[in-house]
């Protein structure tokens, strides 16, 4: 009797563990497909520019020079990136451009792609597999030996534009411009800019060659070009790294000496008067509940974008969460070692520096050694919004929506930054509290 | 000469002692020394001075304060016309704890020694999730932003990875304290590496993963409304929207920011009370 009990119960059991097995899994699918309408999965694909993709994954490992002439004042413009940071000096231009500028230049785009920028505002491209495109200017209007009705899928063809976009190279043909684009593996003038004497020479020729330019001494001139250059601005991306840093490090221990008194008042061993006790607690709970986005926006109407409002953004939100988290300690310590300590007739203050404080060191710096890491990566976020630090040229780079070379440099050295604080943070934490994490 | 020695014991104790503390006083002032140099300099890198913020502190909240008072009929309106928005706020934080979830957990079993399905791919997995982490939420957003255009999507995909990167870590540490008994015993009678993984870890370690797979939705909760706020839909955007409005109409903000406070604080509540029944049904 007992048994057939047990088999039915066993029975029962099984029965419910397959529904639930199945149930969960139901739940999740139900949910994500109400989600996948919720946020318009569908509509999402027509929306996304991919586009606006390719531009940004091959700004991200490449760079284009550019060959401009204006038509109407008869100049040719030669630059990196189209950018007058990027210009070439007067009189000097990349050797892939041949010719006289007053009647005809050859741009060898690479790989048998070559434009001429014929006079008379007429243009002639030799393209490889294909053969010669040419186009001239009538009035306001294109006129190309190209078939309207049956063009290549590289070119476009409009009344007033001609647009060529090979593998090779891009060209593109109006009333007012005619543009050639070269594009180049790598990051352009990262090191000098091309007004720099030090541009193009290698390090050993700056190390140990001659001296390059005759007013400054090389690695002295060197590391003054290379940190001012105006294109990456290195100088200023090291102060932004800096700010972030810093906010990310007073925000913390700022947070901690403020939430250590708070702690002693809403942990219940030490602070016996409930009304205090439940006070301080609703404090805290408060303070985490208003979320650092609120805090930022409050405090950055008193006190102005910068990195001070970052770092009492930082400094409030984590005073909430480590409150808590410290008061949790504390009541969690061991009694007898205070017992012990007030045995020898230590006062008050005597037993709470040698009876509490060596039980909870180990356990509050393991937290505010912990979420340095995560404060680093909100100071990025909060300085986005209050306006400061790494977080700002990051958004900056990204809302221009053009140096998606430099918002990789960035990125990337936020993810550095990020992951030396990980390793800084746990090797502090190896060393004072001995032991491994 | 046994009087000598403990003497001499003593002395030498306090010399540490004295020592010791000199160390300690030294270090501590120190850190004293950079961080009130460190809050010097914020202070001067800023728009507007730490004491001439100070006193202006409240003025925000006032301001809001006295926008709304006059209005406070119209705040269950508000309520209602900004709940699809924190909807959309919970929902992105849901749905990016539930796929970065689901992600951690192959992530974890690839990256524990012992679990791994492969060893090579240990290293690289573990390398993976550093990165995972690492990324800022809004790095990634902002990115998604520019090419999927604003909403809820870029927002969540952000977060999923992050969520993956940093539960990833978490849930293989729960792993390397698994039992690893039962995946012996599955793979004696032939379970191939998914079964012995669905079989054997996962039940054991599954209470665990919950319990920090909630702590992430609540912190998920908070990112979603922060990244709203630079373009990614839900009620962050929303605050944006009713912060320019400017003077005179914060009453906006003023509902926002009491729904926003109410979820958190109804979130932070829940998942406290889960984690609390979890941990005393007997998960680890």
């Amino acid at each position: 009797m007992a048994t057939v009990d047990m088999f039915q119960n066993a029975d029962r059991m099984f029965a419910r563990k397959r529904w639930f097995g199945f149930a969960i899994p139901a739940v999740i699918f139900t949910y994500l497909v109400y989600v996948f309408f919720a946020f318009d999965i569908l509509g999402l694909a027509e929306r996304a520019r991919m586009d606006n993709a390719r531009v940004l994954v091959s700004d991200m490992y490449s760079h284009k020079v550019q060959v401009t002439r204006d038509t109407r004042k008869g100049t040719i413009a030669y630059s990196v990136e189209g950018e007058r940071k990027g210009a070439y000096p007067e009189g000097q231009r990349p050797d892939w451009v041949s010719g006289d500028e007053a009647d005809t230049i050859s741009v060898d785009l690479g790989g048998g792609l070559v434009a001429h920028f014929l006079p008379d505002n007429a243009l002639r491209v030799d393209v490889p597999g294909f053969g010669e495109i040419t186009a001239r200017m009538e009035g306001r209007a294109v006129t190309t030996n190209l078939d309207p009705e049956n063009l290549p899928e590289w070119a476009s063809l409009s009344r007033t534009r001609l647009d060529l976009t090979l593998p090779d190279g891009r060209v593109t043909f109006t009333r007012n411009k005619t543009e050639a684009f070269n594009f180049f593996f790598g990051w352009e003038l990262f090191f000098y800019t091309l007004d720099s004497p030090y541009h193009a020479k290698g390090l050993f020729s700056i190390l140990f060659g001659e001296q390059i330019d005759p007013t400054r001494s090389n690695i002295a001139g060197a590391w003054h070009d290379f940190w001012h250059n105006p294109m990456w601005r290195h100088s200023e991306v090291a102060w932004a790294i800096f700010e972030t840093l810093l906010m990310a490090f007073l925000g913390t221990m700022g947070a901690a000496m403020v939430a250590l008194p708070i702690a002693f008042l809403a942990a219940k061993n030490f602070t016996p008067l409930a009304p205090i006790r439940f006070a301080v607690r609703r404090v805290l709970d408060f303070i985490r509940g208003v979320d650092s986005l609120i805090f930022t926006i409050i405090l950055s109407r008193a006190f102005g974008p910068g990195v001070l409002t970052g770092t009492l953004a930082i400094l409030i939100t984590d005073t909430g969460t480590f409150g808590k988290m410290f008061s949790e300690a504390l009541e969690n310590v061991d009694k007898k070692q205070i017992e012990g300590v007030e045995s020898t007739g230590a006062k008050t203050l005597q037993r709470y520096r040698f009876g509490v404080i060596p039980q909870v060191t180990p356990i509050f710096l393991s937290q505010v050694l912990f979420s340095l890491e995560s404060s680093t990566r909100s100071a990025t976020i909060i300085g986005a919004i209050t306006g400061g630090g790494i977080g700002l040229l990051l958004t900056q780079a990204i809302y221009t929506q053009k140096d998606w070379e430099e918002v990789t440099y960035y990125i990337i050295l936020v993810i550095l930054l990020v992951m030396l604080m990980d390793q800084f943070s746990g090797w502090v934490r190896a060393k004072l509290i001995g032991k491994k994490t | 000469m046994s009087d000598i020695s403990t003497v001499t014991i003593q002395s030498d104790y306090m010399e540490m002692v004295k020592r010791k503390r000199l160390y300690g006083g030294a270090m501590l002032a120190f850190f004293a020394l950079i961080f009130v140099s460190g809050f010097m300099l914020a202070d001067s890198r800023n728009a507007g001075g730490f004491w001439q913020g100070i006193p202006k502190v409240f003025d925000f909240p006032k301001d809001v304060w006295k926008d709304t008072l006059p209005k406070l009929d119209q705040l269950p309106g508000h309520f209602n016309t900004y709940f699809p928005s924190l909807i959309e706020t919970i929902n992105i934080a849901a749905v990016s704890t539930l796929l970065g979830t689901i992600l951690a957990i192959f992530l974890s079993l690839f990256a524990t020694r012992g679990l791994a399905k492969y060893l090579f791919l240990i290293g690289p997995t573990r390398r993976v999730m550093d990165t995972l982490r690492a990324f800022p939420e809004i790095v990634i957003a902002l990115v998604l932003i520019f090419i999927l255009g604003g909403g809820p999507v870029p927002a969540m995909i952000a977060i999923a990875f992050h969520t993956a990167g940093s539960l990833g870590k978490l849930f293989s540490e729960v792993n390397e304290n698994a039992d690893l008994k039962p995946v012996e015993g599955l793979s004696s009678v032939g379970a191939t590496w998914t079964q012995r993984m669905w079989f054997g870890v996962i039940p054991q370690v599954a209470p665990n993963y919950f319990s920090y797979a909630i702590l992430r939705f609540e912190i998920n909760i908070r990112a979603s409304a922060i990244l709203g706020f630079v373009g990614a839909g839900g009620i962050g955007y929303e605050l944006k929207n009713a912060m320019s409005w400017g003077q005179g109409k914060y009453d906006d903000a003023a509902a926002i920011f009491i729904l926003l406070f109410a979820t958190i604080v109804f979130f932070d509540q829940l998942s406290s009370h889960l984690r609390d029944r979890l941990i005393s049904k007997g998960g680890h």
